[in-house]
C-alpha cells in the first residue's frame, strides 16, 4: 500500500471539503441519493450536490431533530440519504430522532457531522463535538467512520453508500496532511496500518493519525519503532487488527480529537482488556471542553499533538 | 352494502380497494372498539383510552376508499402510507391491519408479550403494515414528511397521512416538521390531531394551557385546517375527501375526540382518562355492554354536520 512519504505529510484538503466532492460525485452517479441539510451547506460542503441536483436537496432550517426524522422518513420510502450538519448539533440535538428513526429501525440513513473535535478554532465549544464518537458508537447497528484526511475521505464516502445501513461519518474544518496516495485500500472494518513497528502501537483515528506518524518518526530517530494503525472505522472495530498489534507489539497508545471515554480508546481498550490484555494509554481530551482560539493553539493546549503521543508511548513502554 | 372503487392505476397494474358505507365504516369502529379493550385488558397493559379516541378515524381512513394500500403488497412504492405517531395507540392500529388483512385477528390477543410482533409501540421492522417505529412523541410528522417528499422527488403520487396526539405536540419537533412541510408546500401529506384533551398527567388545558388557539397556529404555519367531531363518520369522510382537493398546503384535520370513546369507566378518571391504564374484568364487562348501545352512533348523513367541512375553493374550513 502507497502513502505519503513519511518524512514531511504533504498538505491536503480539509476532510469535510473531501465529502463534499465526493458526495457531488456520488450525486451524480446515483440518482437515488438525497441530502438534507440543516441550514449549513456551505459549512458541511452539501452545497455542491444541493446546486447541482435541488430536486434532491432539501434544507430544513436549524432544526436538526426534524431533520434527521426527514431523513427518515425519506429512507423508509426507500431513498438512499445523507443527513448533515455540524457533529455537535446532529448528535446531541437529534440523538433521539437518530435512535429511533434511524438506529431502531436500521434505515439507510448515512449522518455526516461536520466541524469535529476543537480543531475548528475560534468558534468555540458550542461548535466543537468532542463527544460524537461516543454518541454514535453507542448506537446498535450504526457504523462509524473517522476519515484521516482528504484521499481516505473521499474513498470513505463512497463506501458508505455502498454500505447498505445506517452510517455516521465524521469530518472536520481544517486542512489535514495527505497520508494516502493513489492505490490505497479502504475497506470499512479494516484498520489501515500506515506505519510498522515492533515496539509499541499508536492507534488513531482523524487528524490524529497525521500527529501519530509525526510521533513515530520523533521516536524512530530514539531507536523506537512505533507501528501506526489508522482505526478509520470506530464501528465495527477492526479486533483483529488490535489483537495482532498487542500481541506483537505489547503495548498501546490511542489518540483521538474526542474525550477520553467513550470513544476510540475506550473501544479499544475493551476489545484489548477481551482479547489480549497489554498496558494501554490514551491521547484524548480529559473530561474538558476547550475554548475559543486558533486550531494549532487549541491542540496544542489541550494536549492533542505528536508531543503528547510520544509521552503517552514512553510512559506506556515502562509497564511493559 | 360495500362499493368497490376502481383506482385509476399505471397501465399493468390491476388494484380495487375497499370502500364500506357510513353503517358498515360505525359497525367496523365498534368491532375494532371491542379489540381494542379486549387486547389490551389481556394483555395487561396498553394504552386503551388513547386508542379509542382515534378508533373512529383511523375506520374511516383505512375502509372508507380514502387510504390506497394491498395487504398483499405491503411493500407496494404506489401506496398510501398512514404513521400513527402517537404510537402509544398501537392497539387501534394493531386492530385496524388485522381487519386490513395483514394478518389475523387471532394475533391480537398476543399484544405486548415476549415474541409477539405487536410489541407495546409499533416496530416497522417487525409488523407488516407498520410504516414508522414510533412511541418517543414527536417524530412522526418529520418521518411522514419524508415519505411525502420521497413521492415527489420519485413523481408517484401517493398520500402520506400522520395521526398526532394532542399531549404530543408539546413537542417542538412538530412545529419544525409543520414549518418544513409548508415550506415545500407538501400538498400530499395530512395530518390528523386526535385531540382528545387529555395527556398522562392532566388534562391539555392544564398541563399547557398555551396549546391553544390550535386552528390559529397551524394556520400561521402555512397549514390548511379542518375542525371536526372527531367520532361522527360522516364528517370524517367528507373531511378526507376535502382535504385531498387542497393544492399547495399540507392540511391539518383537528378531530375532536373523547379519550376513552365516552365509555363511563374511562370517564369517571377526569384526571388523565385512565391514561395507559387497562380495563379489569369488571370493568371491561361494563365497557364492552356500552359499546354495544353506541354501536349506531352516527346518524348515516351523508352530509356534514355542523362541525364538519367542505370545499376548500369555497374557503369554509370550519
Amino acid at each position: 500500500m502507497k502513502m505519503a512519504k513519511e518524512r514531511g505529510l504533504t498538505a491536503g484538503p480539509a476532510t469535510r471539503d473531501a465529502f463534499g466532492e465526493a458526495l457531488h460525485e456520488l450525486g451524480g452517479i446515483n440518482r437515488n441519493i438525497v441530502v438534507v441539510d440543516g441550514d449549513v451547506a456551505n459549512s458541511t460542503r452539501t452545497e455542491a450536490f444541493g446546486k447541482a441536483f435541488p430536486e434532491r436537496f432539501f434544507n430544513v432550517g436549524i432544526a436538526e431533530s426534524n431533520l434527521v426524522s426527514v431523513a427518515s422518513g425519506l429512507a423508509a420510502a426507500g431513498k438512499e440519504v445523507l443527513a448533515a450538519s455540524f457533529a455537535a448539533f446532529l448528535l446531541c440535538n437529534a440523538y433521539d430522532q437518530i435512535r429511533m428513526g434511524i438506529a431502531f429501525p436500521q434505515l439507510n440513513v448515512k449522518l455526516m457531522g461536520s466541524h469535529s473535535g476543537i480543531s475548528i478554532g475560534e468558534d468555540g465549544p458550542s461548535q466543537m463535538a468532542i463527544e460524537d464518537i461516543a454518541l454514535a458508537a453507542s448506537l446498535p447497528h450504526f457504523t462509524v467512520v473517522v476519515p484521516a484526511d482528504g484521499p481516505s475521505t473521499q474513498a470513505a464516502t463512497r463506501a458508505m453508500f455502498a454500505h447498505v445501513g445506517p452510517v455516521y461519518l465524521r469530518t472536520g474544518r481544517p486542512k489535514v496532511p495527505v497520508i494516502y496516495n493513489n492505490g490505497f485500500a479502504f475497506e470499512i472494518g479494516k484498520a489501515n496500518q500506515v506505519r510498522e513497528g515492533t515496539d509499541v502501537t499508536i492507534i488513531a483515528c482523524g487528524i490524529m493519525v497525521a500527529a501519530a506518524l509525526a510521533a513515530a518518526q520523533s521516536l524512530n530517530a530514539r531507536g523506537i519503532q512505533a507501528r501506526v494503525l489508522d482505526m478509520h472505522t470506530i464501528k465495527p472495530i477492526d479486533e483483529a487488527a488490535i489483537q495482532r498489534a498487542a500481541q506483537e507489539t505489547g503495548a498501546i497508545v490511542t489518540a483521538e480529537e474526542h474525550l477520553l471515554d467513550g470513544g476510540l480508546g475506550s473501544v479499544v481498550a475493551r476489545v484489548v482488556a477481551e482479547r489480549q490484555p497489554v498496558p494501554m494509554a490514551f491521547v484524548a481530551l480529559r473530561d474538558t471542553y476547550a475554548e475559543s482560539g486558533k486550531g494549532d493553539e487549541l491542540l496544542e493546549k489541550y494536549g492533542l499533538t505528536p508531543a503528547a503521543i510520544v509521552k503517552a508511548v514512553e510512559q506506556v513502554r515502562t509497564r511493559k | 352494502m360495500s362499493v368497490m372503487m376502481e383506482v385509476p392505476t399505471a397501465p399493468g397494474e390491476q388494484y380495487t380497494m375497499p370502500r364500506r358505507s357510513l353503517a358498515e365504516l360505525q359497525e367496523t369502529a365498534w368491532r375494532l372498539s371491542r379489540q381494542i379493550l379486549e387486547m389490551t385488558s389481556t394483555a395487561g397493559s396498553g394504552h386503551p383510552s388513547s386508542s379509542l379516541s382515534a378508533i373512529d378515524l383511523l375506520t374511516g381512513l383505512y375502509f372508507g376508499g380514502i387510504l390506497r394500500f394491498d395487504p398483499k403488497e405491503p411493500d407496494w412504492p404506489r401506496r398510501d402510507r398512514f404513521i400513527l405517531s402517537k404510537g402509544h395507540a398501537a392497539p387501534a392500529l394493531y386492530a385496524v391491519l388485522a381487519e386490513a388483512g395483514y394478518f389475523s385477528a387471532a394475533e391480537l390477543s398476543t399484544l405486548r408479550q415476549l415474541g409477539s410482533r405487536l410489541e407495546g409501540h409499533p416496530n416497522r421492522r417487525r409488523l407488516v403494515g407498520v410504516e414508522a417505529s414510533t412511541g418517543s412523541l414527536g417524530q412522526g410528522l418529520s418521518m411522514g414528511l419524508g415519505q411525502a417528499l420521497a413521492a415527489r422527488v420519485d413523481n408517484l403520487d401517493y398520500r402520506v397521512y400522520v395521526m398526532l396526539g394532542d399531549g404530543e405536540i408539546d413537542e417542538g419537533q412538530i412545529w419544525e416538521a409543520a414549518m418544513a412541510a409548508s415550506k415545500f408546500q407538501v400538498d400530499n401529506l395530512t395530518a390528523i390531531l386526535d385531540y382528545n384533551a387529555y395527556q398522562q398527567t392532566g388534562a391539555v388545558n392544564q398541563v399547557m394551557p398555551a396549546l391553544e388557539p390550535l386552528i390559529d397556529k397551524w394556520e400561521a404555519f402555512g397549514w390548511y385546517v379542518f375542525e371536526i367531531d372527531g367520532h361522527r363518520m360522516a364528517a370524517i369522510m367528507d373531511t378526507f375527501h376535502a382535504a385531498r382537493r387542497v393544492p399547495q398546503q399540507p392540511q391539518m384535520i383537528i378531530a375532536h375526540t373523547s379519550k376513552g370513546r365516552d365509555l363511563s369507566p374511562f370517564l369517571k378518571n377526569d384526571v388523565n382518562r385512565k391514561h395507559g391504564e387497562v380495563l379489569n374484568q369488571a370493568e371491561l364487562a361494563v365497557a364492552l355492554g356500552e359499546l354495544d348501545d353506541q354501536k349506531m352512533w352516527d346518524n348515516y348523513s351523508a352530509t356534514a354536520d355542523n362541525l364538519s367541512v367542505a370545499d376548500p375553493q369555497g374557503g369554509l374550513h370550519r
